[in-house]
């Protein structure tokens, strides 16, 4: 069984999601970002249910994908309204909830 | 049907028994509420309470009539009778439990009616002997209110109900010791009745929290099964024989705690008769006698390969002590009184050796003739001596001016003494029969002293009253013909009576202060039937007839069985038995007769002033006179030795001890307080709030370039956590 590559392009793709969570500036490529680490939280679903031969994975990540499109446009809504105000969608200067 | 019921009730009045107690309870309450009011200027109630008094005694020994005619009714045919027992709460804390209730059975019903019947008797007699006193109306309420005790006490259902009668009788006690408190030695002779008993009842308390403590119930009738137990330990029914046998000493007089009873006659005659001879003073024989299984497994002592009870011991010595000492009182009440000790010994040697039902059978009957001797003695003194007690100085030669007031004594005191065919005899003499008959020698001879010595004290205080010489008040009673009033008989008025008012009250009916004849009707009626119950009330119980009625009515109420195991059968009478007590009797008669005509009778005689000349008898004399030096021993060495001592350490560490304790303490806390303030409330307190303060601006500025508000920087942070979390998880977990 091919688990540890399954688990390890997860962890792979998790991370690179995270990198461009925290570093990248603009709002689009974060939420791009934020795709990559939940496909990868699928990949890991489907080796699971693949090892453990059941189909309860399978169920939770068509959830995922489900949830995802739907925090997508959600996401994509909130920028547009943003780069509507400011005509910017840089985070970095989204900074008013400064402690 | 009929048949059926009866199996189920016992009857109406010994259903309601517990009637009985709580209407002179009631009573009480409207008495002392109501005893003087006044409506429109008239009284309330026209006898001032009397007759609430009466009457509820009279209601409560009605009923007390029908629950002995039922009791006889149900045991009729019945082997082993069945108490009647009720019981409702009285209140209730935890898992606590505390009744109150009735338990009727044989012995129950002859208290019942005996408290009663006298209770009435006593009143009755009461109205024409106190009146015109100044607390006319207390004295009723308090002698309403101890028979409700009494009563109470009698048909208790559990220990606690038990003690609540028996402490309401010793609050009556004192009230009515008391009842002339302007003088101060009846107001001593109360507060030392009244302690005396507390003694004894610290006892009954401590009994009674032994046998909860190791039953687990109040219940009579469940205490009695506990003691017939033979899994019951020998040591906890020993240990609660003895604290609860000390409360009976106290209330019944015997040694060493007799020497309030006498002291108790200070209070007004009837209360002498009621309370201090014919009943309340048969509580602690009533106590023995109701948990006999206790006392008798319990007090059973083993010495010398001879087992004896305990209570015939002290039973024994004090029938011997009270007689010796009713040799040398003056007083008419004080011989009475030390006889009533020493009948009291009686009952307690029976219970001793074993005698349940003659014990019992002595307090029914001594309660007749004791309570008319009392009666007698204040119809002398209410009509004849003047209000004055001393046989020697104010009495003598009174037989033929009252000629009732003596029949009715001779009687009393024959049937006391234990002449054949009296009461006494029937009682007394099946007492001393059955110490000799249960192996008890030792107290069949002292028993038997006792009689010796009673019939002696008795002709003596006989002769001293009604015979002789009048002497003082007696002798202007006795040649009133001749002299009417005389002005020195105010005189002797006045100095032996300070506390009645009756001589200032002429609507007397009589012309006082010395009528001329026997006492009125309200003395003189109760005194005949009292000394004609002192002569039949013995035909309940007689032996030498082969009757056993008594004992038929009373034996289910020893809580032993009769025979193998229980309490020995009783001896078949013999007139062979009874000769030794007879014959003595006879004797003591004939040499106090004797003896008495020499010293009181002559004007000279060789015996007269022996006491004074031989100082063997007068160091005797002395030491009778001063009650064995008891009451010294009381006073000058316990009390003294032990509380004046104790009183003066007291003291002592008071001032040095506890004063020094106290400003030791108070410096010291100023000191502290000074040494605190410096130390703990400017550096420690003050320090840690301005510390905590200048911690929370410290962190503050440490934690502020975090708050940056950029997103990238609160997700780096929270990946960074979680990825912390993760490593330490998994290190944890491999």
């Amino acid at each position: 069984m091919l688990i540890n590559e399954f688990l390890l392009l997860g962890a792979v793709l998790f991370c690179i999601g995270v990198y461009g969570v925290i570093a990248r500036k603009n709002a689009v490529m974060v939420l791009m970002s934020i795709e990559l680490i939940l496909n990868s939280v699928n990949i890991n679903l489907l080796a699971f249910s693949q090892l453990h031969n059941n189909l309860d994975g399978n169920v939770f990540a068509l959830y995922i994908i489900a949830v995802a499109a739907a925090e997508v446009g959600v996401g994509l809504a909130m920028v547009l309204l943003i780069y509507r105000n400011r005509k910017s969608i840089s985070l970095d200067e989204l900074s008013e909830m400064k402690g | 049907m009929f048949a059926e019921e009866a199996v189920h009730s016992a009857g109406w009045f010994l259903e309601h028994a517990w009637l009985i107690p709580l209407i002179p309870g009631v009573a009480f309450a409207v008495i002392i509420l109501f005893g003087k009011s006044q409506v429109n200027g008239k009284r309330l109630l026209p006898w001032a309470g009397a007759e609430v008094g009466l009457a509820s005694m009279v209601a409560a020994l009605t009923i007390a009539i029908g629950a002995a005619y039922q009791w006889t009714q149900h045991i009729h045919g019945v082997e082993e009778a069945e108490p009647v027992i009720k019981t409702w709460t009285w209140w209730q804390s935890g898992g606590l439990r505390f009744g109150l209730g009735q338990h009727i059975d044989g012995l129950a019903v002859m208290m019942l009616l005996l408290v009663t019947f006298i209770s009435t008797l006593v009143q009755i007699y009461s109205l024409e002997y106190v009146r015109g006193d100044r607390r006319y109306t207390h004295f009723f309420a308090s002698l309403t209110l101890f028979s409700a005790g009494m009563l109470t006490m009698v048909l208790a259902e559990n220990m606690v109900q038990l003690i609540l009668g028996w402490e309401i009788m010793g609050l009556c006690s004192f009230l009515l010791i008391g009842h002339w408190w302007e003088e101060e030695a009846n107001a001593r002779a109360a507060v030392k009745a009244f302690l005396t008993v507390r003694v004894g009842d610290v006892g009954m308390l401590v009994g009674t929290a032994i046998m909860y403590g190791a039953a687990g119930t109040f219940s009579i009738r469940e205490l009695h099964e506990w003691a017939n137990d033979p899994t019951t330990g020998h040591t906890v029914l020993l240990w609660a024989a003895v604290a609860l046998f000390i409360a009976c000493i106290g209330k019944s007089g015997q040694f060493p705690l007799h020497t309030w009873l006498p002291d108790a006659m200070a209070g007004p005659t009837p209360v002498s008769s009621l309370l201090h001879s014919s009943t309340m003073v048969v509580a602690g024989v009533f106590l023995v006698a109701r948990l006999y299984p206790v006392f008798h497994a319990g007090l059973l002592i083993n010495v010398a390969g001879q087992s004896f009870n305990l209570i015939a011991v002290i039973g024994g010595i004090t029938i011997l002590i009270a007689a010796g000492l009713a040799f040398v009182q003056n007083d008419i009440k004080k011989v009475l009184a030390y006889s009533t000790v020493s009948q009291l010994g009686y009952m307690m040697m029976g219970l001793g050796v074993g005698a349940w039902v003659p014990a019992v059978f002595h307090i029914f009957t001594h309660a007749f003739f004791k309570c008319c001797l009392f009666l007698c003695a204040g119809s002398v003194a209410h009509t004849g001596s003047h209000h004055s007690f001393d046989m020697k100085k104010d009495m003598g030669g009174l037989a033929r001016k009252m000629p009732v007031t003596f029949a009715t004594w001779m009687v009393s005191t024959a049937a006391l003494c234990g002449v054949p065919f009296f009461s006494g005899f029937f009682s007394k003499d099946e007492i001393i029969d059955s110490a000799g008959h249960f192996n008890y020698g030792v107290f069949m001879v002292v028993g038997l002293i006792g009689a010796f010595m009673t019939t002696a004290y008795m002709t003596r205080a006989t002769y001293l009253t009604f015979f002789g010489e009048p002497r003082g008040a007696a002798a202007h009673f006795v040649h009133d013909d001749h002299h009417p009033v005389a002005d020195d008989a105010h005189v002797a008025h006045v100095a032996h009576d300070t506390h009645d008012t009756h001589a200032a009250e002429p609507a007397h009916g009589k012309p006082l202060p010395f009528a001329p004849s026997d006492s009125p009707g309200l003395i003189v009626v109760p005194l005949l039937i009292l000394g004609f119950l002192a002569v039949v009330s013995g035909y309940l119980n007689a032996a030498p007839f082969k009757i056993h009625k008594m004992e038929h009515w009373l034996e289910s109420s020893i809580g032993l069985h009769i025979g193998e195991g229980g309490i020995p059968e009783p001896a078949a009478f013999k007139w062979v038995n009874a000769m030794p007590s007879i014959l003595l009797v006879a004797a003591g008669f004939a040499v106090s007769l004797a003896l008495c005509k020499q010293v009181f009778g002559k004007a000279s005689s060789p015996l007269k002033g022996l006491t004074k000349r031989n100082p063997v008898l007068g160091a005797g004399h002395r030491f009778l006179v001063n009650k064995y030096y008891l009451d010294d021993l009381y006073e000058k060495v316990i009390v003294r030795g032990i509380a004046h001592p104790i009183a003066a350490a007291a003291y002592w560490t008071n001032q040095r001890v506890l004063d020094g304790i106290v400003n030791a303490v108070g410096i010291g806390g100023r000191k502290t307080g000074d040494w605190v303030y410096k130390n703990v409330d400017q550096r420690l307190v003050d320090g840690a709030v301005n510390g905590s303060g200048t911690v929370a601006r410290g962190t503050g500025g440490v934690l502020q370039p975090v708050q940056s508000g950029k997103v990238s920087l609160y997700g780096a942070l929270l990946f960074g956590s979680a990825a912390v979390g993760a490593l330490v998880l998994v290190l944890v977990n491999s």
